[in-house]
């Protein structure tokens, strides 16, 4: 590391300083697209056809009593005032009383979460594990068959309703085959015999030895988590293939080539890891993605996630619910996308100095 | 950018070969020539171009194609299987599965339609305008941009059609509000690479106003970029479309939207796949069609940009 004199000298700011600035612009953004979320949440909470305080008291309330709530809520403030106030309850975690489960909303979005992070995740890696060494296969067999089949399964992995797969996968898999379990989480009789202090059902069941349990929940879940994987499949497998591409055209694999370097190091060892510094912010946007995705594939399967809840509290015009689950799956998608690019920055020495 | 009306008659190919155009139009029509030929290679990209084709003629000639516009019940024959009267069977209220797929296809031209024509002039605006200006109005107008950028596309659509009501239009306008801010990127992009151009500073000179050379000399050089990413996202703006109409927020009964159509055939999965499983193809394939398109115009369109 260069000490701080020659660096202001040639004008470049020593590393540490520099990441820290990068980190703060990140902050800075982070706030400003919360802001952002929550003007837009807030402003559809209020152009809602829907009275909120007949909400709260109902349609035969008395004059009065509309009056009392109506001040009660604030709604007589300026607009700025009214949305200082609920950007501060979202900051301290109150997104309201959800009308469909009489709880708070943030109760509910901890009960409902884990289910659709369990899904999310088990999807990631199955595009990871899959779908990076068939990219990669792709490229260096560039224009053969492999690379054809690749190309063709990302394009459909892209273009194919996911609901409409998780259908096909239950008519056949468990409706023809009977290899899976169908809709929900877990069957019936297995419900609740296990404690569940993550709310993850194949973690709790692991830590406490159930394994019968454990199975039941895994064959309830890798269908669906199969159907989001081949979604996340298809984009890494894109982006990996072209990434390895960009580097196998380096000039440096031409000098690991003419070193005399296997075939296996020059992919694995020089190419690859290149490869996967720039793989991380694609991972990154697919977890995001599949987070927020996931509603149409769980409700497909009955699966009590953070979609469904979504989804079902807007047919029961619960906005609070709504809202506060918009805020939060939009929190953890921006969160994702900001982590992996500060990631990526720290990974990669370019864009490090 | 139609050769159809050929000034030359039989010498059409020499007249868009001819390496010394002799006016503006026949240069233009030269350049889509050249981009008609090299498309045409693609195989990949043909067979999207078909299939995108095939939609539109389906949407087009739809009373011919059909027997009925699939909105009658016929209560009798419902839940046929396929056969050679029902080439995709009947659905719960024994329509013709396959009318209702063609007459499908002008709600499906009509959300895209709708969608681009909301989303590309907002984005150009917004883009150009940033771009051209620079300066503190291009730092406000890229913050938003990137806001609406880093939200989740799905949830917010969801939300919006939670405030506006469920139907159709407010499907095609949830979409919208979420999908312009990646336009705005790219018209401000190409903006920043052509401002400084001599061309931009000569026609500066000869005095012509703002707007003029906004719209004259810097739209048309977006242009391409612009619909090269809308024919790509295209297929995820039909898959969101028929994602809310899954939900039961898009386009309501008895339209027969595809969407809705896999929704409502949901109910008969196990005993009779066809009803949901005909829909979902038709998303599919339409979808597909225009990623190969996409792929293929961006190739012709803007040769600088590889996989992106």
């Amino acid at each position: 590391m260069t000490d701080t004199n020659s660096a202001a000298a040639t004008g470049k700011l020593p590393a540490a300083p520099r990441a820290l600035r990068a980190t703060a612009s990140a902050l800075v953004s982070l706030a400003l697209t919360f802001i952002g979320l929550t003007a837009i949440t807030f402003v559809i909470g209020r152009v809602m056809p829907a009275d909120p305080v007949l909400a709260v008291v109902g349609d035969r309330a008395s004059e009065e009593a509309y009056q009392r709530v109506f001040l009660e809520m604030g709604l007589d403030r300026p607009i700025w005032e009214q949305y200082l106030t609920y950007l501060g309850q979202i900051l301290t975690g109150d997104f309201g009383t959800s009308i469909m489960t009489t709880r708070p909303v943030t109760e509910d979005i901890l009960r409902f979460f884990p289910a659709t992070l369990e899904l999310a995740t088990l999807a990631t890696l199955i595009g990871c594990v899959i779908g990076i060494p068939l990219g990669v296969w792709a490229a260096v067999n560039q224009g053969r068959w492999i690379d054809h089949c690749a190309r063709v399964l990302g394009l459909a992995g892209y273009s194919a309703p996911v609901f409409w797969l998780g259908m096909l996968g239950l008519l056949i898999f468990y409706g023809n085959l009977g290899w899976v379990a169908g809709p929900g989480r877990i069957d019936i009789y297995y419900d609740g015999l296990v404690e569940d202090p993550t709310g993850v059902i194949l973690f709790d069941a692991a830590w406490h030895g159930e394994w019968e349990i454990f199975w039941n929940a895994f064959s309830h879940l890798i269908l669906p988590a199969g159907v989001l994987g081949l979604y996340a499949l298809a984009y890494i497998a894109r982006m990996t293939r072209s990434f390895m591409l960009d580097q196998l055209g380096q000039e440096y694999v031409l000098a690991a080539r003419i070193k005399g370097a296997s075939e296996f190091s020059v992919i694995w060892r020089h190419a690859f890891r290149n490869v996967l510094v720039q793989l991380i912010t694609i991972i990154g946007l697919t977890y995001a993605s599949l987070l927020e995705g996931s509603v149409l594939t769980e409700t497909v399967f009955a699966w009590p996630g953070i979609g469904q809840y979504i989804t079902t509290s807007l047919f029961n015009a619960d906005m609070n619910a709504v809202l506060g689950g918009t805020v939060v799956v939009g929190i953890c998608f921006v969160g994702i996308n900001m982590l992996s690019d500060l990631l990526y920055r720290f990974a990669d020495p370019r864009a490090r100095t | 950018m139609s050769a159809a009306a050929d000034p030359q008659g039989a010498g059409l190919r020499a007249w868009l070969r001819s390496p010394s155009p002799a006016s503006t139009w026949q240069a233009r029509a030269q350049r889509a020539y050249l981009g008609w030929v090299a498309f045409r290679a693609n195989p990949i990209a043909m067979a999207g171009l078909l299939i995108v084709v095939a939609l539109v003629l389906a949407a087009i000639f739809a009373p011919l194609l059909t027997g009925s516009r699939g909105l009658d019940p016929d209560l009798p024959n419902r839940l046929l299987p396929p056969s050679a009267e029902h080439w995709l069977g009947t659905d719960q209220l024994g329509r013709d599965i396959y009318d209702r797929l063609i007459w499908g296809s002008r709600v499906t031209l009509y959300i895209v339609g709708l969608v681009s024509i909301i989303v590309a002039p907002i984005g150009l605006a917004v883009g150009t305008l940033a771009g051209y200006a620079g300066g503190w109005v291009d730092t406000v107008l890229m913050r938003i941009v990137d806001i609406f950028l880093a939200f989740p596309r799905l949830i917010l659509a969801l939300a919006f059609v939670a405030a506006l009501g469920p139907g159709l239009e407010n499907a095609v306008l949830a979409i919208a509000l979420t999908t312009w801010s990646p336009y705005a990127r790219i018209a401000r992009a190409e903006v920043l690479t052509i401002r400084k151009a001599d061309y931009i500073v000569a026609a500066e000179a000869q005095g012509a106003s703002t707007w003029r050379i906004l719209r004259k000399h810097v739209v048309p050089l977006c242009l391409a970029s612009v619909i090269v990413r809308l024919t790509l996202d295209m297929a995820g703006i039909i898959l969101t479309a028929a994602g809310l109409g899954f939900l039961g927020l898009g386009a309501q009964p008895p339209l027969p939207e595809w969407g809705a159509m896999i929704s409502t055939g949901r109910d008969f999965l196990y005993d009779q796949w066809w009803v949901p499983t005909a829909p979902g193809a038709a998303i599919f394939l339409v979808s597909l069609g225009f990623c190969l398109l996409g792929d293929g115009l961006r190739d012709v369109l803007d040769p600088r940009s590889g996989e992106a």
